[in-house]
C-alpha cells in the first residue's frame, strides 16, 4: 500500500515534498495564511507524518487562493500551490469532501454553469451557488446596482458546438 | 499587427468595461483582433482546484480552436491567461498527457501559437515610446498605483512574465500617458480572487489592507489588467476606503482621446469619474 506521502507524490509528479527545508518562505508569503488551520509548510510535515484525515478534511486546502506565491518563491522549486490542488481533489475523491462546504459550492455551480452553455452566466451561476450553499442574502443588496450598470445580464452568448464540452465533462469524469 | 482574441466569460459581464477599452486602444493603436470561433470558458480556478485533467482540456479545446487562425492569442483576463499558460505547459512537457487531452478535446494540440496578454503587446509591439507619441490628453494628476496581481505572473515559469517580482510594464505605460505614478510593495499581492463569493470576510480583509496601502503610497486610483482583480478591489472594501479603480486600457483610451472613452467609467460599482472631473480629465 502506498504511504499518504507517496500518493500525493505521484500526484503532483514534479519535485517530492521531501525537499522541503522548512525554511517557511511558503508561509510567509502566502496571503491566505492567517485564515487557515494550518500553515502551508506544516501541511507538508503532516503529510510526511501520514496524516491523511486530518489534513484532507482541514480548512487550509480550502483557503488555498492558488496565488501561486509559494511555488514562486520555494527554494526547491516544491510545487504547493499543485500539492494544494491535489489535496482538494483527493478530499473529493475520498467522500471526505470540503471543510469548507461553501468554496467546493462555489467551484460545482461554477462548473455547471459551463456545462450548462459552455461559457458563465454571472447569475444565473451565482443562483445555483445560492441555491446549493443556502447562502441566499449575502451580496443581495450588490445585484441591483451591478443589474443597473449592465454588468449582469440575464442573458448572454453560450457556445454552439456545445456537445465538445459536454464531452470533455464526460471523458475527464472517467479519467 | 494582427492576433486572436479571447475575451473569456467575465469580459462579457462584470468586466465588459475591460472588453470595450481593450477593442478601443487595440484600434486606436493599430491592433486588429479576430475573436476565436466559438470559444468557451477556460475553467479557472473552479476547474483546477477539484479536476486536473478537466482543467486542461477546457483551456486546450479553446487553443485548439485558436491554432486555427495561426495568429498569436492576446488573452486579456489575467485568469484566462494563466490558465491558458498553465495548459500549454503541460502539453508541451508532458507528451502522454497530451494525447490523453486530445482524446479527450477531440483534436489535435500543435502548440504553434504565442498566449499573450496585452500589456506584454502593448509594452513590446507598440512600445512605450510610440505609446506617448500618440497621447493626447495628458492624465496630469492621476496618482496611481500599478497592481498586477497573481495571474499574470505566477508561477513565473509558466507565464514568462518580466520581473515577476517587481513588475514594471503597467507603470511605464502609465508614466507614458503623463500619470504620476506611485512606487508601493502591494503590486503582486493576491486580492482573494474566487473566495469572493464563498468567504467573503477574508477579501475584505485583504482588499482593505491594499486600499490602506495605496492611500499610503499616495495614490488616489489603483490600475489594474484583471477582471477579478476590479471586481474585488471595486466592490468589496469597506466604507471609507474605497479608491477609483481603473482598468488600464481604461486609462490608455482616454489619454488616447478615443471618442466615447469615458463610457466604460459609468458602470464601475464605486464611481471615477468624480476624480476624474476634478483634475479636470473628463
Amino acid at each position: 500500500m502506498e504511504t499518504f506521502l507517496e500518493e500525493v507524490n505521484k500526484r503532483i509528479d514534479g519535485v517530492p515534498l521531501q525537499s522541503c527545508y522548512h525554511c517557511r518562505k511558503c508561509t510567509a508569503g502566502c496571503p491566505a495564511a492567517p485564515y487557515m488551520e494550518y500553515n502551508p509548510n506544516k501541511v507538508i510535515k503532516m503529510i510526511q507524518n501520514g496524516e491523511r484525515e486530518k489534513v484532507l478534511n482541514s480548512s487550509t486546502i480550502w483557503l488555498c487562493l492558488s496565488c501561486e506565491t509559494c511555488i514562486t518563491r520555494c527554494p526547491n522549486k516544491v510545487d504547493i500551490a499543485r500539492m494544494m490542488d491535489v489535496l482538494r481533489q483527493m478530499a473529493i475523491e475520498s467522500g471526505i469532501g470540503a471543510k469548507e462546504k461553501n468554496v467546493l459550492k462555489f467551484h460545482e455551480a461554477f462548473l455547471a454553469g459551463i456545462r450548462r452553455g459552455g461559457r458563465i452566466n454571472e447569475p444565473m451561476m451565482m443562483a445555483e451557488y445560492k441555491l446549493k450553499s443556502l447562502d441566499l442574502f449575502s451580496d443581495v443588496l450588490l445585484a441591483p446596482g451591478m443589474f443597473l450598470k449592465g454588468k449582469l445580464a440575464l442573458l448572454s452568448p453560450r457556445t454552439k458546438d456545445m456537445k465538445s464540452v459536454k464531452d470533455i465533462f464526460e471523458k475527464t469524469r472517467q479519467l | 499587427m494582427k492576433v486572436s482574441y479571447y475575451p473569456g466569460c467575465s469580459l462579457h459581464a462584470t468586466g465588459k468595461e475591460y472588453d470595450e477599452s481593450m477593442k478601443a486602444v487595440s484600434r486606436a493603436l493599430g491592433i486588429e483582433l479576430k475573436e476565436v470561433e466559438d470559444w468557451s470558458c477556460c475553467g479557472a480556478s473552479s476547474a483546477h482546484s477539484t479536476n486536473f485533467d478537466l482543467s486542461i482540456a477546457l483551456s486546450a479545446r479553446n487553443l485548439i480552436a485558436a491554432e486555427k487562425d495561426a495568429m498569436d492569442v492576446m488573452v486579456p483576463c489575467a485568469a484566462c491567461f494563466n490558465r491558458f499558460k498553465m495548459a500549454e505547459h503541460h502539453l508541451k512537457g508532458d507528451k502522454s498527457l497530451k494525447t490523453k487531452i486530445e482524446g479527450v478535446v477531440g483534436a489535435k494540440y500543435q502548440g504553434g501559437i504565442a498566449i499573450r496578454n496585452p500589456i506584454d503587446i502593448i509594452y513590446n509591439e507598440i512600445g512605450i515610446d510610440a505609446l506617448a507619441a500618440k497621447v493626447k490628453k495628458q492624465l496630469t494628476g492621476l496618482k496611481p498605483v500599478s497592481y498586477y496581481g497573481c495571474l499574470l505572473l505566477r508561477p513565473p515559469e509558466v507565464c514568462e512574465f518580466e520581473d515577476y517580482e517587481n513588475p514594471f510594464m503597467l507603470d511605464k505605460m502609465m508614466g507614458a500617458l503623463g500619470a504620476d505614478v506611485k512606487n508601493w510593495s502591494y503590486k503582486t499581492d493576491c486580492c482573494g480572487g474566487s473566495l469572493s463569493i464563498s468567504k467573503t470576510k477574508i477579501v475584505v480583509n485583504m482588499v482593505d489592507k491594499l486600499m490602506k496601502a495605496a492611500r499610503e503610497a499616495g495614490a488616489n486610483c489603483v490600475v489594474t489588467a484583471c477582471p477579478l482583480c476590479m471586481a474585488n478591489l471595486d466592490m468589496r472594501p469597506s466604507k471609507g476606503l474605497k479608491l477609483p479603480i481603473f482598468y488600464f486600457t481604461e486609462l490608455i483610451s482616454l489619454a488616447l482621446g478615443v471618442e466615447g472613452a469615458p463610457e466604460t467609467l459609468k458602470s464601475h460599482m464605486f464611481d471615477p469619474r468624480p476624480l476624474l472631473s476634478e483634475l479636470k480629465l473628463i
